[in-house]
């Protein structure tokens, strides 16, 4: 996807700082009135339930990412059939981005989950989810392809191409010169 | 015919026509047939009519000795007296006419000279031995029909002899002229002066003499002039005289030429000539123009680097719109000059080619189908009048080698086939032309007669065609004469046949190579057939009157024609089938002398390899003339229908039954299908055919259909029509699928609803405004442009075009703007570069808030 956008809706996370990384190793001092003390403290309880709230937020967010194609999916369909069957620039327009709009999801599925990955959230739902959303969009594209003709389904698609046969035997003549 | 007039002015002129035996007189006020006599049933040759005020005297030869005198009455038409007499020897050419009422003619062994004489109806006839008025009288003599007053030209050898026939009919011998090509008729430029002009050959030049015919000694033009001799002999003189300033005469002579050209001659020059023969095209063939050569010289290009830049500023100034006039006509000029149609090399569309044609004066032309000039012309020195050869025309011409390996270096070649006399017995020539000057590489007089020419899909390294040239005896000949061509048609020797269709017994049959010749020397490359097959027609109710077959060289794109279901059906292609019209013997002539009851028209497709009749159809209450054109699956023909009193024209289309259950996708994504497989004609498919008939409102003089580089293009049939124009209809309007009603489907595939007529749309006319006089045929030849076909079509005048069936769907119009196309890519390009600019710096200004 375009850097800069977000997505399906999970805009945007790119970069995070984690305030409750709290290894000794800094080479700057801390800024005036921040206290690392005050969060070592309640560390082991605030922590473990920001981590909880977290890890829900990321499955929460990872099966939204997963349901996005469906949106689009619906869309497509209305698209389709505002296009209708016969072959002109906006009919095979959208036929060739609702093809190919899945494949070049399908080909970004980990990139797309990266985010929410977590050892606590179980991605391989939502990516099955999203992975099917996308064959079906694709299907639906193959379906508008052959209702509008292009796929060669009919044995005259494939005949017309065929050189007629050679003959064997050589035949001239007719009528005597006058 | 026999026209006279009456050359006293009366009101009451009489107009005497004769034609078909019979004698009509016209009034010379309104028109009028005041009578007429027939002469059919008296078997009389009518040879000549004198009127006089009150009688009409029509002479003529009964048989070859008999000649007999009609005596008419001029008001009437009543036979007044009849008489005639019987020569007691046979007479042998045309009687001339001397004056009024005296004729000559030659015996038939050419020693005497018979005086005829009618008077009043009485006929007297002298007899002079040619050996009295000359001394050398060893050769044939022949009475030339020039028409002078009082005297006759004699022909021997290669002297003229001027008689003059006295008024008692004595023969004296006035003069006698050498060399002579062409004597004039006598023309008469005052009361009692009448002049006559001939022409002597004196080495290389040529002598025109005008005389007086009463005064020999002086000649009132002398003349000599050098002409061209590629233009062959003189052949007739016509003079024409003027009053000069000195209020003498002068006269400018009109020559026909031995190439059937046209020379005006006056004052020892020549003021214009035209090339007549091409008004009798006998064959027609097209050759490829040379290949351009690369490297163009630096200072052509400098030189015309200014006029370049000039050029283009006009064609600026045109395309905005803001030339003036006298630029308008500027750039009408450049486009002509600059323009490419006429370049002498190969274009990358391939619409310049050479037209070659050949006349049947047995002269070739090389015509350049951009501008139509005559590039090279070639007198065939083996087609040249002579001793040998006494009626030379020109058959055939052929495409004789056809370079494409060594195009850069080698010429293409024709063949010519030319014969001397009418008959098919006569010798035969045939002839080798360079196609890119007409030089004449070879001339063979062939031993054999010719009565067929068969070109064969097969050439030798040389690109050399092999052709079978076949003779009336059937026996076939090979050419070329190499040992190569030998070995290469051993190779393919089960595979050629050859049928002949013997219009006269009805019969066509088909033969087979079998052996060479057995003469008292072996010939090689002489073969005889074996009889294979031969299909007789019942000569009492079948007469053949039109056959037509595939052109050779036609390319099919494919096999199938898809139906609107996605079905396929499968196109019978073959090149060995043969149209077949027949038609009922009493109904074969002329339109009008049948009744419907006695007319049928059958029509046959026949495969000529094997014999098979793969269809037959009859058309009843039909006859001909039928034209018909054969391509691909189908044949269009054209023929009258008695009982609608109209003309129709038919399509019937040929499919092959024995394919049709190829329809398994999967036998096609694999591969596994039989269809591109060679086929041969005895496996004996099954075969349908789809017919349908349309009336059609012209009588057609020729059909032919557009042929395509690649035959992807949809054809369209061109139609010579009575009026001389050349009509071009779509072949779907000749499509057996057509319905009343089509369905949604059909019509969106271009199925035209049925109706009883074909449409002749008048912007379909290629033609335009103009005639081809005299429409004989019309040839079709694919450019390297696969939707543009060129159309030739010749007759007394010729024609040339480019048609795009489909229109031009594979190429930009003339009038597409380059230049708007190159503007909008490099605004596009421009603006690509600025947006992405703008888009850059409003990321930074993103990443900076």
């Amino acid at each position: 996807m375009d850097k800069g956008k977000g997505v399906m809706g999970s805009s945007g996370r790119r970069w995070a700082v984690d305030f409750s990384d709290n290894s000794t190793s800094r080479d700057f001092i801390d800024p005036p009135g921040f206290s690392r003390a005050s969060l070592d403290q309640d560390d082991s309880t605030l922590s473990r339930q920001k981590k909880d709230a977290e890890s829900n937020w990321k499955s929460q967010k990872a099966w939204e990412v997963a349901q996005a194609p469906f949106k689009n999916l619906l869309m497509m369909g209305f698209m389709m059939w505002m296009a209708g069957n016969t072959v002109h620039l906006f009919s095979i327009g959208i036929t060739f981005s609702a093809l190919w709009q899945p494949i070049s999801a399908l080909q970004s599925v980990g990139k797309m989950f990266e985010p929410y990955k977590d050892a606590k959230v179980e991605l391989l739902g939502p990516k099955l989810v999203f992975i099917a959303l996308n064959l079906g969009g694709m299907l639906l594209g193959v379906w508008k392809l052959n209702s509008l003709g292009l796929l060669p389904t009919h044995t005259s698609d494939w005949v017309s191409s065929l050189a007629p046969a050679q003959e064997v035997e050589y035949s001239g003549g007719g009528l005597n010169f006058r | 015919m026999v026209g006279q007039k009456n050359l006293k002015a009366d009101k009451d002129d009489l107009i005497l026509v004769f034609g078909k035996g019979c004698l009509h007189a016209i009034s010379g006020i309104d028109g009028e047939v005041l009578w007429r006599k027939d002469f059919a049933s008296e078997s009389i040759e009518v040879s000549h009519i004198i009127q006089s005020p009150e009688v009409i005297y029509v002479a003529g030869f009964v048989g070859s000795s008999k000649f007999y005198v009609y005596e008419v009455n001029a008001k009437s038409g009543e036979l007044l007296k009849n008489n005639h007499v019987a020569l007691p020897f046979a007479t042998s050419g045309e009687s001339l006419s001397v004056s009024g009422d005296k004729f000559v003619v030659l015996d038939d062994v050419r020693s005497k000279i018979v005086t005829i004489d009618i008077n009043n109806g009485n006929i007297n006839y002298n007899q002079k031995q040619v050996s009295d008025l000359i001394k050398d009288s060893s050769g044939q003599a022949v009475i030339l029909p020039s028409k002078l007053p009082g005297l006759f030209a004699l022909k021997i050898n290669s002297q003229v002899l001027l008689i003059k026939v006295t008024n008692e009919g004595e023969l004296v011998a006035l003069d006698q002229i050498d060399n002579t090509a062409a004597f004039s008729n006598a023309l008469s430029i005052s009361e009692d002066q009448h002049v006559f002009a001939f022409v002597q050959y004196e080495d290389n030049k040529i002598q025109l003499s005008v005389k007086d015919v009463n005064d020999w000694n002086g000649a009132l033009l002398k003349e000599n002039l050098v002409i061209d001799h590629q233009r062959g002999n003189i052949e007739k003189i016509f003079i024409n005289n003027y009053v000069r300033t000195d209020r003498s005469h002068g006269f400018r002579a009109l020559m026909v030429m031995e190439d059937h050209s046209l020379l005006l001659v006056q004052q020892g020059e020549i003021v214009w000539s035209r090339e007549d023969g091409l008004a009798s095209v006998v064959d027609v063939t097209t050759s490829e123009l040379p290949v351009e050569k690369e490297g163009v010289s630096v200072a052509k290009v400098e030189q015309n680097l200014f006029e370049w830049l000039k050029g283009h500023v006009l064609k600026l100034k045109g395309t905005l719109m803001i030339a003036s006039a006298e630029e308008k006509i500027a750039i009408q000029k450049l486009r002509l000059r600059s323009s490419e149609k006429s370049k002498m090399t190969r274009d990358h569309n391939g619409f310049r080619k050479l037209l070659i044609v050949l006349t049947r004066a047995g002269k070739v032309f090389a015509l350049h189908t951009g501008d139509g000039r005559i590039v090279w012309s070639t007198t065939l020195h083996a087609l040249r009048k002579s001793e040998d050869c006494e009626h030379p025309v020109g058959l055939n011409i052929y495409q004789w080698q056809v370079p494409h390996h060594h195009a850069l270096d080698e010429n293409p070649s024709l063949l010519v086939i030319g014969r001397c006399g009418p008959s098919v017995t006569a010798p035969t020539v045939i002839s080798f032309l360079d196609a890119y000057t007409g030089k004449e590489l070879n001339s063979l007089s062939l031993a054999h007669t010719v009565a067929r020419v068969i070109p064969l899909p097969y050439t030798d390294s040389t690109e050399q065609r092999l052709h079978l040239i076949i003779d009336v005896n059937k026996h076939a000949y090979l050419y070329p004469r190499t040992p190569e061509a030998i070995e290469i048609l051993k190779r393919e020797f089960s595979n050629i046949y050859w049928y002949s269709v013997e219009t006269d017994n009805g019969v066509i049959r088909g033969h087979a190579l079998k052996s060479n010749c057995i003469h008292e020397i072996v010939d090689e490359y002489c073969f005889v057939f074996r009889d294979l097959w031969s299909i007789v027609f019942p000569s009492e109710s079948e007469k053949i009157i039109a056959t037509v077959t595939r052109k050779s060289n036609e390319v099919v794109h494919t096999q199938a024609k898809v139906m609107t279901d996605h079905d396929v059906m499968y196109k019978y292609i073959s090149k060995n089938i043969l149209f077949v019209a027949n038609a009922a013997p009493k109904a074969s002539g002329e339109i009008g002398t049948a009744t419907p009851e006695e007319a049928t028209l059958v029509i046959y497709i026949i495969d000529t390899v094997t014999g098979r009749i793969l269809h037959r159809m009859t058309h009843h209450g039909c006859q001909g003339p039928v034209h018909a054109v054969f391509s691909e699956n189908w044949v269009v023909y054209h023929y009258f229908n008695l009982r609608a009193h109209r003309h129709e024209m038919s399509v019937i289309e040929v499919y092959d039954q024995s394919r049709a259950d190829n329809k398994d996708i999967w036998k096609f994504v694999l591969g596994k299908h039989n269809l591109t497989s060679p086929i041969s004609s005895y496996y004996r498919p099954e075969i349908s055919a789809k017919s349908q008939s349309y009336f059609f409102t012209h009588s057609v003089k020729a059909i032919e259909v557009t042929s395509t580089a690649k035959g992807i293009t949809s054809k369209q049939l061109l139609i010579g029509t009575i009026g001389d124009q050349v009509l071009a209809l779509d072949k779907r309007f000749l499509d057996p699928r057509r319905t009343l009603n089509p369905s949604q489907a059909e019509k969106e595939e271009g199925i035209i609803p049925l109706t009883d007529s074909l449409p002749i749309i008048s912007q379909s006319y290629i033609t335009h405004s103009l005639k081809v006089e005299g429409l004989r045929g019309i040839v079709t030849v694919p450019a390297k442009l696969e939707s543009t076909s060129l159309v030739f079509a010749y007759g007394v005048d010729l024609f040339f075009t480019q048609i795009a069936p489909s229109r031009t769907y594979d190429s930009l119009t003339e009038d597409f703007s380059y230049a708007l196309l190159l503007l909008t890519i490099v605004a596009l390009v421009a603006a690509l570069f600025v947006t992405y600019v703008l888009s850059e710096r409003k990321d930074l200004e993103e990443k900076w808030r």
